[in-house]
């Protein structure tokens, strides 16, 4: 069985990058104080969530819809963010295909 | 895409391994559909493929350098919405299982280690292949109405539980022997969930392990409940009918827009409505002072939360709320348009959820 050996020889170990359960914060100048984030996680996505929140708070402000807390349902991730004096604290918490 | 015309299906095989590319290769190759089998080895390779030719299927691994097969998806599904896809992997992990479904894909295989396994495979690749893409249906049964789901449940005296998703929505239908006993979509329950579900053309169905404790609220056999559900059907469109067929104005008057808002706006708790359609500078809105400027925030938002969205490969962005002390907002896309809705500050989170998926399902028909 050649064959399935050659198929079964690829190990599963991956490189792909799970999508993480945990939060962080972020004070108003955007810098990370606090995170329960797997350090698998990259912190350049880390920084990226945390801007683009951050911004999405300030532009709502500026369009005079002020808002307090934003929650982005993707079909694979819930994000949530609650608005912190001017930082933010994000939650990540990703969804799973069995019964809720 | 009309199979009549070309004979043979045409299948892209994409995985970083050339020896497994070769081996797939050899055994998609008899299939009894004789498909013509295309390899590349690269997510660039097989996109600059797709691009050049139409293919039938798009067969990927996950895991690979450079781009991997999650990003390779989230292109696809952007680029060409209509292919079929399917994912062959060794990551044997429920959540890249989840993200993949999520990004639209047809099936999530397991690489094939057995002989059994390997010819279940080829059955599955065989039956994708076999289904036409503009017949409609379901996924996972393509050919099929929920209507024929629910009766083969039925006919087979299934104890099971039918899930269903359409779009954001997604709702349960509870089966006990072959009776329909419970169902349950956003915030209503029993016979109206039932309506509601069989109202949706198309969406991905799953058919999960029995609920033997689930409290039975339905009592009507399944005939009556499909019969009852076809005859609201057939009123609901036959009242749109009569509707649809006022006619408009131009699309950039104000009033115009206001009236194609009006049914948007009828719900509890709505304070301002507005469309932005992705080619088209100009917004329709109802009840806002400021439509200029919110609707450039809900653009550059919708926007932005999808790319990061895509970045992370968590799927298609569902909704996007905001809860603030003056009011707060819903955002939800459709193709190239997205609409926003605002909520008095006193509605609950639940409720403007609640609220928001009436008022998307109405807006998305």
């Amino acid at each position: 069985m050649g064959i399935l050996n050659l198929i079964i020889r690829r190990s599963s170990q991956t490189g792909l990058v799970r999508l993480p359960t945990g939060s962080f914060t972020l004070d108003p100048t955007g810098r990370i104080v606090a995170s329960t984030l797997p350090r698998s996680f990259p912190l350049a996505r880390v920084r990226q969530i945390g801007a683009l929140v951050l911004s999405t708070f300030q532009l709502a402000r500026e369009a005079r819809i002020p808002l307090t807390e934003l929650i982005a349902d993707y079909a694979a991730l819930r994000l949530t963010a609650r608005e912190l004096r001017g930082g933010a604290i994000i939650f990540l918490a990703p969804r799973s295909l069995g019964p809720k | 895409m009309n199979r009549n015309m070309s004979s043979r299906h045409k299948i892209l095989l994409l995985d970083d391994d050339k020896d497994l590319l070769e081996l797939y290769r050899e055994m998609l190759a008899r299939l009894p559909s004789r498909p013509e089998i295309h390899t590349a080895t690269s997510g660039a390779r097989a996109i600059a493929l797709l691009e050049s030719e139409v293919f039938s299927l798009l067969i990927s691994d996950l895991n690979m350098p450079k781009m991997d097969g999650l990003q390779v998806l989230t292109i696809v599904r952007r680029k060409f919405p209509q292919l079929r896809t399917a994912v062959m992997t060794s990551v044997v992990d429920a959540q890249f299982r989840t993200r993949a479904y999520a990004m639209g894909i047809d099936l999530f295989l397991e690489k094939p280690n057995t002989s059994q396994e390997i010819s279940f495979f080829l059955d599955c690749i065989e039956s994708l292949l076999g289904r036409e893409m503009d017949a409609g249906g379901f996924r996972g049964m393509q050919s099929k109405s929920l209507v024929d789901i629910i009766q083969l449940e039925c006919l087979s005296q299934s104890s099971s539980v039918l899930k269903v998703t359409n779009g954001p929505f997604s709702g349960r239908i509870w089966f006990i022997n072959g009776d329909v006993i419970d169902a349950e979509t956003q915030d209503l329950k029993g016979e109206p969930a039932f309506r509601k579900i069989l109202s949706w053309k198309t969406g991905n169905f799953e058919i999960l392990p029995a609920d033997q404790e689930r409290n039975r609220t339905i009592f009507n056999s399944y005939q009556g409940l499909l019969l009852e559900s076809a005859q609201a059907l057939d009123e609901a469109k036959t009242r749109q009918q009569g509707v649809g067929s006022t006619p408009e104005t131009d699309g950039t008057d104000a009033p115009a827009a206001e009236s194609r808002l009006a049914p948007l706006t009828r719900f509890n708790g709505v304070e301002f409505v507005m469309t932005i359609r992705a080619s088209d500078p100009k917004c329709d809105s109802w009840g806002t002072e400021n439509p200029e400027q919110i609707s450039e925030w809900v653009r550059q938002t919708m926007q932005r939360f999808r790319a990061l969205g895509d970045g992370l490969q968590a799927g298609e962005l569902n909704q996007l709320e905001g809860l603030g002390p003056q009011c707060h907002v819903a955002l939800v896309s459709k193709a190239d348009s997205d609409l926003c809705v605002g909520f008095h500050r006193s509605l609950s989170q639940d409720l403007v959820r609640a609220t928001m998926a009436e008022i998307s399902e109405k807006w998305e028909s």
